[in-house]
């Protein structure tokens, strides 16, 4: 059966544990019985029954062991089965919802219609957006609580639409439902006749899945090489996974930034029949007609195709979760597909928040706080507009150990030289040191290519 | 791409990842069936290749067929074995059938041997798959970066790990405080004195691991398959801690049937395990202390 990982976010209280489980039980989708017994369990303490009690008594299974998992959990409609990613509306959580969203093919935003858009509400739509989650709805919750009034959806649907707007994301769907009653969750009701639009589980039965595309142009960012020698094993393989596209023996491919080609010679793979091609999403491997040293991190395209753009500067939109704010001029690595590089922040174009959206002239990006900024890299990497592909067009921000920022690139910019570069950084020296290396390597790779040519065909 | 492909190019996407990540890299072999996956994905990653040695903590408890097939699989595709045990409790006689309770049994034979064998305090016993020997290796450098085959589906505090999830200098684990992941990229990075415990089958259910096994045709241990008692096992640990289950599975083929429309459908893979419920949340303390 088909599979869609989503998300649901939204601020504390607007109603996510109540929609979850009135999802699970409406689609039949609880272990046998579980519906009764908590619904017993709560008319023997004189508690009203909530179907939130639900992911807490499956929690509680959890931990005596029994196989569902409450950070993801599983339902199924008629078309296929989903995996619900936790995404905690706390503050607190922040990062484990967006380390939870980043893995999601679609997302429902959660809202609460009596106390509107709050601060989380917007935080979220942010995060979604710059995650690249462009399968959004926005559910307005609690509606029985405003009288299933349709001008209190109107306001705040337009209310949070000119929000979004204002992020670049259009919100094609808003749905009025009440969690707790099972209004417009899986079958339209009554108390919003005025309401046209799809319900909760027809608008998740209606996103598509992350499928191949089989016309995109190939691309694969070099993970690796090996050259295991163990059983007298000879090959060369260039190894990595396909991020779009397809690739053929025989094609002829371009290493970005280095510019170097060759054929490919064979695809290599261990317990499968011979394989003649690889597609987008595969693991693989695969051997050159000549031997050349490249290095890993650069992105593999067919000399056939077109070019990923290559430069050490680019504009990017960012959030920051790091425990110290991102500042200027600091060095940080930075990894994009399998590249890493040492980078730094050149401008800070504007810090969105929030609450006030805009705020020019910041010194430094603050822990949970999104920004337009400008890097720049100390090497040349190959990279991509996230709008035009976005798994070579996202990138992370490691400080120190850990990783403190993700961003999406919106702009490549003209390079900079590496000279100027140099006049500007005592870190530089260090960096120096790492490109001379490169071109030590390289000498290093033509006198063994010279002296062991049997290494090399 | 089925979701068996997806699973699968996503753990070898893992695998190569810490293999360029981190120079001194082990794998734990439990000899169970997720860590004989993880290390059949490591073959499809590398080619055929295993590049990092196999860890394996030896409780002197174990079922005496696991130490037969283990010793054999590693000559059949030339490993880099690695034993580490807790010889000291052994030789004082600290254990669960001498009398310690359950915990601090595992907490010595388990989690202890493998804190010390990992870091290389305490002496690992190597087999040589050149040489066809057992030699002993003497502070031997600390792996920074150990490969674990843990399943978020099975038990709760699996479920909060990251893929690659930092330990600090005393082996431990705050699940709390663990910095985000996103999309691919992990944490790749890490400070002296710590290591990375990486987890390339979280996303795997019990259901896909018998999946992959009988897709693959992977040499599964035959404890877990009914021997014509109507016993099997669906977990394995040390045999004082680890009863057979009753089943009638002779395959994979049967376990899977087994476990979507039979008996197991709605039971928990660990029941089994005695130490799992041993107190409340006696995993996750086990586990905050370094055990797998």
């Amino acid at each position: 059966m088909q599979r869609l990982n989503i998300v649901i976010t939204g601020h504390v209280d607007h109603g996510k544990s109540t929609l979850i489980g009135r999802l699970l039980a409406d689609t039949d989708s609880l272990p046998q019985g579980k519906l009764e017994s908590v619904k017993k369990m709560c008319e023997n303490n004189a508690r009203p029954f909530e179907y939130a009690f639900l992911l807490d008594a499956l929690a509680d299974e959890q931990k005596q062991g029994i196989t569902i998992d409450s950070a993801r959990v599983f339902f199924q409609s008629k078309k296929r089965e989903y995996i619900i990613i936790d995404a905690p509306g706390h503050i607190e959580f922040l990062k484990n919802m967006i380390s939870g969203a980043s893995r999601a093919e679609a997302a429902l935003l959660l809202i609460d219609a009596k106390e509107g858009v709050a601060e989380n509400s917007k935080r979220h739509g942010m995060l979604l957006s710059l995650l690249g989650i462009k399968q959004v709805a926005i559910v307005v919750n609690k509606m029985d609580l405003v009288n299933f009034s349709e001008v209190a959806f109107n306001k705040l649907r337009i209310e949070y639409s000119e929000y979004l707007a204002t992020l670049g994301v259009k919100a094609d769907v808003f749905i009025p439902i009440s969690a707790r009653e099972g209004v417009n969750l899986i079958e339209h009701s009554t108390q919003t006749a005025w309401y046209k639009g799809p319900t909760v589980l027809e608008v998740l039965d209606s996103f598509t899945s992350v499928e191949e595309k089989a016309n995109e142009d190939f691309r694969m960012p070099l993970q690796d090489v090996y050259k295991f020698t163990r059983d007298n094993d000879d090959r060369r393989i260039y190894a990595g996974t396909v991020t779009s596209g397809e690739l053929h023996v025989n094609d002829e491919v371009i290493f970005y930034p280095s510019l170097k080609r060759s054929r490919v010679a064979s695809i290599e793979s261990f317990n499968t029949p011979v394989k003649s091609s690889v597609k987008e999403s595969e693991a693989v491997g695969f051997t050159l007609q000549t031997q050349i040293y490249v290095r890993n991190g650069e992105v593999v395209a067919r000399a056939d195709q077109s070019a990923p753009k290559v430069s050490n500067r680019f504009e990017a939109n960012l959030f920051w979760l790091g425990a110290k704010p991102l500042e200027l001029d600091k060095p940080y690595k930075i990894k994009i597909g399998s590249a890493q590089s040492t980078i730094y922040l050149e401008e800070i174009k504007r810090v969105i928040d929030g609450d006030t959206l805009d705020r020019a002239d910041e010194p430094s990006v603050g822990r949970h706080e999104a920004a337009c900024v400008v890097f720049r890299v100390h090497d040349l990497l190959a990279m991509e507009l996230f709008a035009e592909n976005q798994k070579l067009g996202r990138f992370v921000i490691v400080d120190e150990f850990d990783i403190a920022g993700g961003g999406i690139i919106t702009e490549v910019l003209e390079q900079y030289t590496n000279r100027r570069t140099k006049s500007l950084h005592v870190n530089d020296v260090l960096v120096d040191k790492a490109s001379s290396n490169a071109e030590f390597e390289e000498e290093l790779f033509a006198l063994l290519r010279k002296h062991f040519p049997h290494q090399f065909h | 791409m089925d979701h068996l492909d997806r699973l699968e190019a996503q753990s070898i996407y893992i695998l190569r990842e810490a293999y360029r990540s981190f120079p001194n890299l082990a794998m734990l072999w439990s000899i169970g069936k997720d860590s004989t996956v993880l290390l059949w994905l490591t073959r499809k990653a590398f080619f055929s290749h295993v590049p990092y040695p196999l860890v394996h903590i030896d409780t002197a408890f174990k079922i005496p067929e696991m130490i037969r097939y283990r010793d054999e699989i590693a000559i059949q595709w030339d490993l880099n074995l690695v034993v580490g045990q807790n010889k000291e409790a052994l030789a004082k006689g600290e254990t669960f059938v001498n009398g310690l309770d359950r915990l601090s049994c595992c907490k010595k034979l388990k989690s202890d041997a493998l804190k010390y064998t990992l870091d290389g305090t305490w002496a690992r016993r190597k087999w040589n798959p050149y040489k066809k020997v057992w030699e002993d290796e003497l502070n031997g450098a600390p792996y920074t970066g150990v490969i674990v085959g843990v399943r978020a589906d099975e038990e709760g505090s699996r479920s909060k790990e990251r893929v690659f999830s930092a330990r600090d200098e005393k082996s431990e684990w705050d699940a709390s405080t663990q910095p985000p992941e996103l999309w691919n990229q992990y944490k790749t990075d890490f400070a002296p004195g710590t290591h990375v415990r990486i987890h390339p089958l979280l996303e795997w259910t019990e259901l896909n691991i018998w999946e992959y096994i009988e897709r693959e045709n992977i040499p599964i241990i035959n404890l877990y398959f009914n021997q014509g008692n109507g016993k099997r096992y669906r977990s394995l640990g040390c045999y004082p801690c680890t009863a057979p289950v009753d089943s009638e599975a002779k395959n994979p083929q049967e376990i899977i049937t087994e476990l979507t429309s039979g008996k197991f459908k709605d039971i928990a893979e660990r029941s089994g395990r005695a130490q799992d419920k041993d107190g409340g949340g006696t995993l996750e303390a086990l586990r905050k202390e370094g055990y797998m």
